[in-house]
């Protein structure tokens, strides 16, 4: 990004929020309905210090990241697994593709009754989506290991543990880095849908009371620290994706749900 | 006809789990998980026993499934058409790419759902609630990929246009779009999910009916089958949205991957 963009960039954004006060002032959108920019931003910064709103957000990440990690945990080896074994992955490759497309949220009743337990049932719900992505990313990475390596390997005497250690993992790590970037964005999004949907403590629950209370301005501006939050952790992802992985141009699709 | 018969044999495994599932749900008398029998009568008699002249729906259906699917057809296509159409103005020109894309990427980081509530003090409760979530879900990630299919355009490809004299729809028509298309259908596939989504929760927190709001009812009373049936409508609208749009994808984009195998 060259410095005229990033000027550019920033008179979009001043330019915007300046609209948007300037619409509120003259009446053209009703204040009450949607409050002014210059009363979100003050909500906005007295969020910073505000007990109930860090503690929500400090519940919310924790519970996506703990799900993310254990679909990691589980979705990598499985892919490593079904990558080294074509017959099973053919088998299995129907399955897949019929729980995938399965919405989430459409799973959160059953979930509920489940797990009763504190953030549990949110914590299985984002297991379930992100277990998704990561899965299909280290599969086609799986797909992309070269075979003139594998073989090399094989004919000095390598095991096939080793063949996966030293050449399918890291060939495959791109891949699996970029599932777990779009997994991290879902996670959040399932993450707020069960606070919504279901209560208990997070950033969503403190927007449904602030709605509950009438105080639009902390409803958006807690919506908007969530924008930025995702925006932070999703440029930090492809910015390790870019810099770990500048020897790979990853290929794959940004196909999620 | 043997290709079908392959394609089909190759599914061996969905009939295996089902009848696996069947047999662990009996025997284990799970509460939560009905056996795939119990489910299936209940959909039947709950959504498509409806008399032949309805198409089998029931009242069910037609009160509950028709509302769902209208708002989710209607929202989804309103929200590409605009995205498509703004992304691929936007993406023509470099300054103003430059400034709205920060914002852009601002409104795509948000969490769609969080916007529900907002959207419920200025909407209240009903079908326009559900269609400016999903219009929200599904406007950004279209929004962005069209920008970016719009944005790299082979320079060779417009000069070219420019030398032949050709007019400016028929650029935009002929060798934009076609350009931005994998990548539009990219953001197109992805909004499918998004859609579904937010149609489920806005229906499930804000509204008196849509499947998600029986799946809401369901739950309340604890009828764990009529649960289920909700589970499997929704799964198979995401799975049928999804092949359907692979389909189309594939139809339409056959000429880019020949290009692109042949270069």
């Amino acid at each position: 990004m060259n410095r005229n963009a990033v000027l550019r960039g920033a008179l979009g954004v001043a330019g915007f929020l300046l609209v948007m006060e300037v619409l509120g002032r003259t009446g053209v959108v009703d204040p009450y309905t949607l409050p002014l920019v210059s009363s979100i931003l003050a909500g906005a910064f007295g969020l910073l210090s505000d007990e109930e709103f860090l503690t929500g957000v400090g519940i919310t990440l924790s519970s996506s990241a703990a799900g993310l990690l254990i679909a990691v945990a589980v979705a990598v080896p499985s892919g490593v697994v079904l990558g080294t074994m074509p017959a099973v992955e053919r088998a299995v490759r129907p399955l897949v593709e019929f729980l995938r497309p399965i919405p989430s949220v459409a799973l959160l009743p059953l979930a509920l009754f489940l797990f009763t337990v504190g953030e549990q049932g949110k914590i299985a719900l984002i297991v379930y989506t992100s277990f998704w992505a990561v899965l299909i990313n280290t599969l086609y990475g799986m797909r992309d290991v070269d075979p003139l390596a594998k073989e090399t390997l094989r004919s000095f005497g390598f095991g096939s543990y080793d063949v996966v250690r030293r050449v399918s993992l890291p060939s495959a790590a791109p891949f699996i880095t970029t599932g777990v970037r779009i997994s991290a964005s879902v996670a959040l999004i399932v993450a707020v849908s069960v606070e919504l949907m279901a209560g208990g403590d997070g950033i969503g629950t403190f927007v449904s009371d602030a709605a509950a209370g009438n105080r639009r301005d902390l409803m958006i501006a807690a919506t908007a620290w969530t924008g930025l939050i995702g925006l932070l952790i999703n440029s930090f992802l492809a910015g390790v994706e870019r810099r770990v992985f500048r020897w790979h141009h990853v290929q794959a699709g940004e196909d999620v749900t | 006809m043997s290709r079908v018969i392959t394609r089909i044999a190759r599914l061996w495994i969905i009939p295996v789990a089902l009848v696996t599932w069947e047999v662990i749900t009996r025997i284990a008398e799970a509460v939560y998980f009905p056996p795939p029998s119990t489910i299936l009568v209940r959909l039947h008699e709950l959504w498509f026993s409806g008399p032949f002249t309805r198409a089998f729906l029931t009242q069910e259906s037609i009160d509950h499934l028709l509302p769902s699917l209208g708002r989710l057809v209607l929202g989804w296509g309103a929200a590409c058409a605009v995205a498509v159409a703004v992304g691929v103005a936007l993406g023509r020109s470099a300054v103003m790419y430059d400034c709205v894309s920060p914002l852009i990427h601002f409104f795509r980081s948000v969490p769609p759902p969080m916007m529900i509530p907002i959207f419920m003090t200025m909407t209240g409760v009903g079908t326009p609630l559900q269609l400016a979530a999903i219009v929200f879900g599904v406007v950004w990630p279209v929004l962005i990929n069209s920008l970016d299919g719009a944005r790299y355009v082979d320079r060779k490809y417009l000069e070219t246009c420019e030398a032949f004299g050709v007019s400016r729809v028929q650029r935009v028509t002929r060798v934009i779009l076609p350009a931005a298309a994998p990548k539009i259908f990219a953001g197109l596939r992805l909004s499918v999910a998004l859609a579904l989504i937010m149609m489920i929760i806005s229906e499930y927190v804000g509204s008196t009916e849509g499947v998600g709001y029986h799946m809401l009812v369901a739950q309340s009373q604890v009828d764990i089958p009529s649960m289920w049936t909700a589970i499997v409508i929704l799964g198979a609208l995401g799975l049928v949205l999804n092949a359907a749009f692979l389909r189309v994808e594939r139809r339409l984009l056959t000429w880019h991957r020949a290009a692109r195998t042949n270069g």
